[in-house]
């Protein structure tokens, strides 16, 4: 990657959710959750599903509004920062979003600019500079002609994070980013939402499934059960059996992650991991 | 490489976007990108995206546009010299003819005309709103409901007050908000839209057959040839309304043309982007209810533009959206064309614009389908 980091104005942005109550109509799905996003890092939500945690993202990114408390961003609730200027600053990649047949990938990541953009300045110079850095930072420039319904899936979503990118913004909110991809592209993008971490310093927020990438990709783990949180922490903090337990209703086991050194879970199910089999590996070991 | 344009302004700077691409990375580009080549204008400070194919594509249709506008003024009982015609435009020549030209039979092509973009321009911002080439207004019922408040007027003899302009404004404009109450729930999709639409428009549908059918024979005639889209007997007080109306609603629909692009990534990505998804839903569709209903009362339902004008200027100009100028030309050309054929084909017989474009329309989209089909792209 050759391309500098995009600057980002707002270095440390405090996210933060007093008090959230949040619901679908009338189905209470968030009920008094606190939160502050560590500034600067990267935070997973994990959780069984329907615990909340997209629905908690959703409104971290103001796509849903709380029934009551408020999401404050740098002290401001986010509903009282005008659209134009949150999105300036706050970048929202919902999971599995669809691209209109036949637009090319520069197209996508152009607009992504659109918070920067005017009706009479709709390409700027640094428009431009922010595309192609986007384009780099994601490995897509090569692809940028392309429709991006003819790309395949770890592509695809390259590109929509290269559109998140270009946005240029301090914070980033993926919600579940490796849905629908093999393992090989999961990494990939896990790899990359590191990257603008990292060089960009970007704060990155995202939902994950895997218990285990998040372990490995989170500096911050919270762990979500029925609309609160279990447990947050570092990863070593919060995936332990008990918690994984408790959250999950899962028994497992907690190794370590040969590779990042990060906690590795090892679900046991029914037909493994009973006495037996452990009296078994304690033999072998012998 | 293009030349910068530099007669126009020494600031003007027309430069390749692709050059700086091709020169961030040493692989070769993928072949067949040339449809889709941008390109960065900007005169400071201001600045835009510009695309050769969809700026030619606008030239060529205005081009066709003009001339089409001027070969209808030539037919009529007294036949004019093209050239004759563009100088009666503009004021001179041999008097009669200025006088049948701008009485007689400026007001029928202008109406064409208006009406032709105005279906053009509403299509395009349906189709884009609700990221469906379906959802145009006239499957989603908004000419439906714009007819049948016509139609009431002529059947029961009865208008309120109101001319057929308002009329057909009143109609579509309920129709809209009842298809958007319907459609309502937690905001709106596009599909929910479309399937409202449909059910809405069979009720206007079956409203207005059973006014006609219960109107008297002349009532009735004089419905069904307005039912059809016709283009007949146009007079400068139907081109006055329109005028005004596109004066205004124009100008509103470029302005939303930025916003649609990003809430045709859904309402999700568009609020991330920073685009207020229901205020500029809203917009969207007044000024496509307007631009509808005013075409609709002028011209009358003319079959098929409103849905086949976007899709045909969109495949034309290789875009991933329907672009509104050039949807808004394809729809002057259709109308004016169709006009033109339907007043040529068989002679001694005026037949209304609508069966025309209901008959060339189809086949065209489809003949564009299937093409972007095997080409494997669009579709």
């Amino acid at each position: 990657m050759s391309a500098e980091p995009l600057s980002t104005p707002d270095p440390d942005p405090d996210l933060r959710a007093s008090g959230l109550r949040l619901a679908y109509d009338n189905r209470l799905v968030v009920d008094g959750l606190d939160l502050a996003v560590p500034p600067g890092r990267i935070t997973a939500i994990v959780g069984a599903n329907a615990c909340g945690k997209s629905t908690l993202l959703r409104a971290l990114a103001r796509l849903l509004a709380p029934k009551e408390g408020a999401v404050h961003l740098d002290g401001r609730a986010l509903q009282s920062i005008p659209s134009r200027e949150l999105a300036q600053r706050l970048g929202i990649l919902p999971q599995s979003p669809v691209a209109p047949e036949g637009l090319t990938v520069i197209d996508l990541v152009n607009r992504g600019r659109s918070p920067h953009q005017t009706w009479w300045r709709q390409w700027s110079k640094t428009d431009e500079q922010a595309v192609h850095r986007a384009l780099a930072a994601t490995n897509m420039t090569d692809l940028a002609d392309r429709p991006v319904d003819e790309l395949s899936g770890g592509q695809r979503q390259r590109a929509w994070i290269a559109m998140a990118v270009a946005q240029g913004t301090p914070v980033l909110l993926l919600d579940e980013p490796t849905t629908y991809l093999d393992l090989a592209h999961q990494i990939d993008v896990l790899d990359l939402v590191t990257d603008l971490n990292r060089r960009e310093n970007r704060t990155v927020v995202m939902v994950l499934h895997d218990l285990n990438q998040a372990c490995r990709y989170a500096d911050h783990v919270v762990a979500m059960k029925s609309g609160k949180i279990v447990a947050e922490g570092s990863p070593t903090e919060v995936i332990t059996a008990e918690t994984v337990e408790h959250v999950f209703d899962l028994t497992c086991r907690i190794t370590m992650d040969p590779v990042s050194h990060t906690p590795l879970v090892i679900p046991m199910g029914r037909h493994h991991g009973g006495p037996s089999l452990e009296a078994a590996a304690v033999q072998a070991a012998d | 490489m293009p030349q910068p344009k530099s007669d126009l302004t020494t600031r003007s700077d027309l430069k390749s976007a692709r050059s700086e691409l091709k020169s961030a990375s040493a692989a070769p580009r993928s072949a067949g990108s040339a449809h889709h080549r941008t390109y960065r204008l900007v005169f400071p400070p201001v600045s835009g995206v510009f695309r050769p194919r969809l700026v030619a594509l606008s030239v060529v249709l205005a081009a066709g546009t003009f001339v089409l506008f001027c070969w209808g003024l030539t037919t009529g009982d007294y036949p004019i010299g093209f050239t004759d015609v563009v100088r009666a435009l503009v004021g001179s020549g041999d008097p009669g003819t200025v006088l049948v030209v701008e009485e007689l039979r400026l007001p029928r092509a202008l109406v064409g005309l208006l009406a032709g973009i105005a279906f053009g321009v509403s299509g395009a911002l349906f189709q884009t709103m609700t990221r469906n080439p379906l959802a145009s207004p006239d499957m989603i019922g908004l000419t439906q409901g714009a007819g049948t408040a016509v139609v009431a007027g002529i059947v029961l003899g009865w208008d309120g007050g109101l001319g057929t302009q308002a009329l057909g404004l009143l109609g579509a404009l309920v129709t809209a908000l009842t298809v958007y109450a319907l459609a309502w729930r937690r905001g709106t999709t596009g599909y929910r839209i479309i399937l409202v639409g449909i059910g809405v428009a069979w009720i206007c549908t079956s409203a207005t057959d059973y006014l006609v059918a219960k109107g008297g024979r002349f009532q009735a005639q004089a419905a069904l040839g307005w039912l059809v889209g016709n283009l007949n007997g146009r007079t400068w007080g139907q081109v006055g309304p329109l005028a005004v109306a596109l004066a205004v609603l124009l100008p509103t629909a470029l302005l939303l043309g930025r916003l649609l692009r990003t809430l045709q990534l859904g309402d999700d990505v568009a609020t991330g982007l920073g685009t207020r998804v229901q205020p500029v839903r809203l917009a969207i569709l007044l000024t496509g209810v307007g631009l509808i209903a005013f075409a609709t009362a002028s011209a009358g339902p003319v079959a098929f533009v409103a849905l086949a004008a976007p899709q045909i200027a969109q495949r034309l100009a290789g875009t991933a959206w329907p672009p509104t100028v050039a949807s808004g030309l394809t729809g002057a050309l259709v109308v004016l064309g169709g006009d033109l054929i339907a007043r040529t084909l068989i002679s001694g017989t005026e037949l209304p614009v609508g069966i025309v474009t209901g008959v060339l329309g189809a086949p065209v989209l489809l003949w564009l389908l299937v093409r972007a089909n095997r080409a494997g792209s669009g579709g």
